[in-house]
C-alpha cells in the first residue's frame, strides 16, 4: 500500500517524539537511580532490619508451628526462660526466669522469673502463663504438631495421650506467681537449653481465653491488632506473600537496650529473587544462597557471603526391608563406597564430610567411623554375595524434586564406579517423597536432618521402633537400651558416653549412609552488628543493631 | 440476546459444577494429604487434625459437605496457613493479581494493537519485518528467561527499579512484573492485529473510500479498525483470564504477593480448601472471559450479530 506522504511524516515525528520522550525518561531514572537510596540504606537510618525468611509462616500460635522460618518470627515476638545469647550456641542467659536451680540428679528445676516481665500489653507475665501454655500444648483436644518436644516433663505423654486426666499430675507446678517448678521423667542435664526452643515458650492466658476456650486452636489472638507476646518485638504488620513486621515493644523488660526499632520479614522462596535483591540492596540478610552461586558470589562480592557450619546431617536412608540393603556388609560397602569429601569440595559448598551421624555438638563427640575406602566396600559386597556388584538388585535413590539432583548423581556415579552397582534416581514432589518413606516404599533416599537443641537426643531418638521419623525399617533392642540407659544418667559427663556408644552401634549397622556435615550459606550485609556465627542459627534479635552506610 | 446470555450463564454454572468435581477428585487422589511435614507427625495429632478437618469422613460425605458449604459462601479454612480462611487468603492476593493482571493487559493492548496495525500499514517494509520480528522474540521468550533478565540488569544493576516487591501506592514496583508478563500478550496482540487488518484492508470498500481520497489515518481508524480488531477481541477474554491466573512465574521473580504463589504452593502441601477455591475461582474467571469475549464480537461484528 502506498502511504500519503502528509501522514507518513506525522507518523515519523510521532514515533521520534516518543522515542524522545522515552530516552528522557530513561536518563530522568537512571540519574534518579544513582541518587535513590537504597532500602538497606533507608532501613539502617530508621533501624529496621529487613531479613529473608524463606516462606510465609503457618501461623503466629507458636504451639501450632514446627518449622525454622515460624521460628525466627516467634523468636522476635516471644521470649522463653532462658535466652539465646548472641555469642555463643552453649551460654544461657536469663530470659523470663532470672535464674535456675536443679536437683542432684537434674530431674527438678525451680525457674524464678523475674517480676518486671510484661506482655506487650502491659500485663504483667507469671509463672501461671507458663503453665497455661503447657497444659493447652500437652491438652489431648489440641493439635499440637511439636508437643512431643514437651514430653521431657514427667506425665506430660500420658496426659498428651489421654491416659492421665489431671494436668495437676504432669511436672508442671506453680509455686507462687514468680516461681515455676518443672519435674522432668528424667535427668535433662540440658534443659535450659531446651527452653530456648519455642515450644517451651509462654502464652498470654488472660489473651487466649478472651478469644475462646483454651484448646480451640484457630482463635484471632494472633491476628494483627490482637496477636500479644512477650518478646523483644510485637506484631504490626502482615501482608501474605509480601512480608511480616514486628516493631519494639515497649513493654519487653529489656526495652531499653534492644538497639532496632522493628524487622520486617521477607517470605521469598525463590532463591535467586532473594539474592539479585539483596545485591540490588534491599535486604540485610538472606535466608540462604544458592549453592550453585556460592562461588561467584565469593570472587565479586566476597564481603556478603556467609559460611557457618550448622546443626544438621546429610545422609542416605536404606529401606532394610529390601533384600541386599537388609544386609550390614551391603549398606556398609554403599557407604564406604562415597566420598563425602569430593561431594562436599565440589557440590555442597561450606559442608563438612561427616565421620558420623551427628554433628559435634559441644562435649559430644561420636567416634569417627565413616571413611571413603573403595577397595574394602568391594570387598564387603563380594562377600555379601554380589563381587563386582553382580546380580545387585536395580534398585532406585528417592528425592524430593529440587535442588538435591545432583548429590544423588553423584552418588549414583560414586557407587557405579567403585563397586560396579547401577541405581536409578526416582524424583518426586515434597509431600510425596515424605509420604513413600513413611510407607517404606522406596529403596534409597536422600535425606537430611536437623536438630533443634545441642543435645544428642535431638539426632538420635528418631532411630528408635516405630518413630515416625525412622523410616527406614531398621531397630535395635541393644540401641534402644543403651539410649535408656543414657537418659536415666545423672552424671552428664557419662550420659554423653553412653549416646556415642550408642551412636557407635548404629552406625556399625549403617541403616542411614551419612556423607555431610550441614552448613548455612548466605548472604549477609557489613552494617548489621551483633550477629555472630551460631550452629543452632537462633541470633537473638534484641542484641542486633544497624550501622548507618553511605 | 438475553436468551442467548442466559444460556451462557447455565452453561457456566455448569462448568463450575463439573470443574468442582474433578478438582476434589484429584485432590484425594494426590499422594501424601495435607498433614505431611519433614517431621512426622505424632499419629495421635494427625488423627485430631483430620477429625477437626473432616478428613476421617467417607470421601462422598466429604464432597457433599464441600459442596453444600460452598454454595452457602463458606470456602473453608487454609490447612498450610494454620487456620486462615480460604476467602481471607483470596481476599488478600486476588486484588493485587488483578492490578498486575489490569496494567499488563493495558500494556499488552497499548504496544500491541498499533504495533499490529502498524504492521499492516506498511506490510512488508522494513517497518512490517522489524515489528513482527519482535514480536517474534516476545513469543518465544519465556517469562522466567525475560523476568530475570530485566531484574538482573534493571533491578540489580542498574537499580532503576525494584529488583524484587510489590507495593499498589509505589509505581515503580509495578513496571518490571508488568513488562514481562505484558510483552508476551503484547506481541501475540500484535500478530493477531496484523493478520486481522490486512484482511480488512485487502477488502473492495477500503479500495473504494482510497479512490475517493480519504486519508490512510481515517482509512485505518474509521473504517477498518474494528473489523481488523475482530481476532483480538476473541483473544482478549480468555487472555485476560489467563494473565491474571497465570502470573505465577512473575510472582514468583518479583515476589509479587498474588494468588499464584498461593495455588503452587496449595497443591505442594495438598491444602485441598486453598486449591478448590483459587480453581473455582480461575474458572469463574475464565468462564466470564468467555462469555464478555463472545459479546464484545457480537457488538464488533454485525454478521455474527445477524447470525446469532
Amino acid at each position: 500500500m502506498r502511504l500519503h506522504r502528509r501522514g507518513f511524516l506525522a507518523s515519523y515525528r510521532a514515533t521520534m517524539m516518543t522515542l524522545r520522550s522515552l530516552g528522557i525518561i530513561l536518563l530522568a531514572l537512571v540519574l534518579s537511580a544513582c541518587q535513590r537510596e537504597t532500602q538497606v540504606q533507608k532501613a539502617n537510618r530508621e533501624k529496621i532490619l529487613l531479613v529473608g525468611n524463606s516462606s510465609e509462616p503457618k501461623a503466629l500460635d507458636l504451639q501450632l508451628v514446627t518449622s525454622v522460618v515460624e521460628s525466627k518470627v516467634i523468636t522476635s515476638l516471644f521470649e522463653g526462660l532462658v535466652a539465646d545469647h548472641p555469642l555463643s550456641d552453649t551460654e544461657m542467659s536469663p530470659g523470663v526466669a532470672e535464674r535456675w536451680e536443679h536437683n542432684e540428679d537434674y530431674t527438678r528445676w525451680v525457674f524464678h522469673l523475674r517480676q518486671d516481665a510484661k506482655w506487650s500489653d502491659g500485663e504483667p507475665l507469671t509463672a501461671h502463663d507458663f503453665s497455661f501454655a503447657y497444659n493447652r500444648m500437652l491438652h489431648p483436644d489440641f493439635p499440637a504438631p511439636y508437643v512431643e518436644m514437651l514430653y521431657f516433663l514427667k506425665n506430660a505423654e500420658d496426659f498428651n495421650k489421654g491416659k492421665i486426666k489431671d494436668f495437676a499430675d504432669v511436672g508442671v507446678k506453680v509455686i507462687d506467681d514468680y516461681t515455676l517448678e518443672l519435674t522432668m521423667k528424667e535427668p535433662v542435664p540440658y534443659l535450659p537449653g531446651v527452653t530456648r526452643h519455642f515450644t517451651w515458650f509462654p502464652i498470654p492466658k488472660h489473651v487466649v481465653l478472651s478469644y475462646g476456650k483454651m484448646t480451640a486452636p484457630f482463635t484471632p489472638w494472633t491476628e494483627v491488632g490482637h496477636h500479644v507476646g512477650n518478646g523483644a518485638f510485637a506484631l504490626k504488620s502482615w501482608q501474605l506473600n509480601d512480608h511480616l513486621e514486628v516493631s519494639k515493644n515497649p513493654f519487653y523488660w529489656d526495652a531499653a537496650n534492644v538497639k532496632l526499632n522493628g524487622i520486617r520479614f521477607l517470605p521469598v522462596e525463590n532463591a535467586y529473587t532473594e539474592t539479585r535483591a539483596f545485591l540490588a540492596g534491599q535486604l540485610h540478610t538472606t535466608y540462604r544462597l544458592p549453592t550453585d552461586m556460592v562461588s561467584k558470589v565469593m570472587e565479586t562480592q566476597p564481603q556478603f557471603v556467609k559460611q557457618e557450619a550448622y546443626i544438621g546431617s546429610q545422609f542416605l536412608r536404606t529401606n532394610v526391608t529390601r533384600p541386599g540393603l537388609d544386609n550390614v556388609k551391603v549398606r556398609m560397602a554403599l557407604s564406604l563406597a562415597i566420598d563425602g569429601k569430593s561431594i562436599c569440595n565440589t557440590l555442597l559448598s561450606g559442608y563438612e564430610p561427616a565421620t558420623s551421624y551427628t554433628p559435634n555438638l559441644g562435649d559430644y563427640r561420636p567416634e569417627p567411623v565413616i571413611t571413603f575406602d573403595p577397595k574394602k566396600a568391594q570387598q564387603l559386597l563380594a562377600e555379601a554375595g554380589y563381587p563386582g556388584g553382580k546380580g545387585f538388585p536395580r534398585y532406585s535413590i528417592l528425592i524430593a524434586s529440587g535442588g538435591t539432583r545432583a548429590v544423588s548423581e553423584a552418588v549414583q556415579a560414586m557407587w557405579k564406579e567403585n563397586l560396579g552397582i547401577i541405581l536409578e534416581i526416582r524424583s518426586m514432589d515434597f509431600a510425596s517423597y515424605i509420604d513413600a518413606q513413611h510407607k517404606l516404599d522406596f529403596d534409597i533416599s536422600l535425606a537430611g536432618w536437623s536438630g533443634d537443641y545441642l543435645d544428642p537426643t535431638t539426632f538420635l531418638l528418631m532411630w528408635t521402633k516405630d518413630n515416625g521419623n525412622n523410616n527406614t525399617g531398621w531397630h535395635s533392642a541393644e540401641y534402644e537400651r543403651l539410649l535408656s540407659e543414657a537418659a536415666h544418667c545423672a552424671d552428664p559427663a557419662q550420659r554423653l558416653r553412653t549416646f556415642e556408644k550408642a551412636e557407635k552401634l548404629f552406625m556399625d549397622e549403617r541403616p542411614i549412609l551419612p556423607f555431610a556435615w550441614q552448613a548455612r550459606n548466605y548472604l549477609h550485609h557489613p552494617s548489621v552488628k551483633g550477629w555472630h556465627p551460631l550452629l543452632l542459627d537462633n541470633h537473638p534479635w534484641s542484641a542486633i543493631s544497624l550501622e548507618e552506610t553511605n | 440476546m438475553i436468551r442467548k446470555l442466559v444460556y451462557r450463564i447455565v452453561q457456566g454454572f455448569i462448568v463450575m459444577i463439573v470443574l468442582f468435581t474433578i478438582t476434589f477428585f484429584l485432590c484425594r487422589a494426590l499422594p501424601g494429604g495435607p498433614y505431611v511435614s519433614e517431621k512426622a507427625l505424632p499419629p495421635h495429632i494427625k488423627e485430631l487434625m483430620m477429625e477437626r478437618d473432616g478428613y476421617n469422613k467417607p470421601v462422598h460425605i466429604q464432597y457433599y459437605l464441600r459442596l453444600k458449604n460452598l454454595l452457602q459462601g463458606d470456602t473453608g479454612l487454609s490447612s498450610r496457613l494454620s487456620g486462615r480462611p480460604v476467602s481471607d487468603v483470596i481476599a488478600q492476593a486476588f486484588p493485587v493479581s488483578v492490578h498486575l493482571g489490569v496494567i499488563s493487559m493495558l500494556l499488552a493492548l497499548a504496544v500491541g494493537l498499533p504495533a499490529g496495525v502498524i504492521s499492516a500499514w506498511k506490510k512488508n517494509t522494513g517497518v512490517d519485518f522489524t515489528v513482527m520480528a519482535f514480536a517474534m522474540v516476545g513469543l518465544c521468550l519465556p517469562s522466567f528467561v525475560i523476568g530475570p533478565i530485566l531484574a538482573e540488569w534493571l533491578g540489580r544493576e542498574w537499580r532503576l527499579f525494584p529488583a524484587m516487591g510489590w507495593s499498589a501506592s509505589d509505581p515503580i514496583t509495578w513496571i518490571l512484573p508488568m513488562t514481562t508478563l505484558g510483552m508476551v500478550y503484547a506481541a501475540y496482540l500484535a500478530r493477531l492485529t496484523r493478520t486481522g487488518m490486512l484482511e480488512v484492508l485487502s477488502q473492495d470498500f477500503v479500495r473504494t473510500a482510497r479512490a475517493k481520497g480519504v486519508t490512510t489515518q481515517r482509512i485505518l481508524i474509521k473504517h477498518c479498525l474494528r473489523g481488523g480488531l475482530i481476532p483480538s477481541a476473541a483473544y482478549i477474554g480468555p487472555a485476560f483470564a489467563g494473565i491474571i491466573s497465570g502470573s505465577l512465574v512473575i510472582e514468583s521473580v518479583f515476589q509479587v504477593p498474588g494468588l499464584g504463589r498461593h495455588f503452587v504452593k496449595a497443591i505442594e502441601t495438598n491444602d485441598v480448601n486453598v486449591i478448590m477455591g483459587i480453581v473455582l475461582l480461575y474458572g469463574g474467571l475464565v468462564v466470564l472471559g468467555n462469555i464478555a469475549s463472545d459479546f464484545l464480537i457480537l457488538w464488533l461484528n454485525p454478521r455474527a450479530r445477524s447470525q446469532s
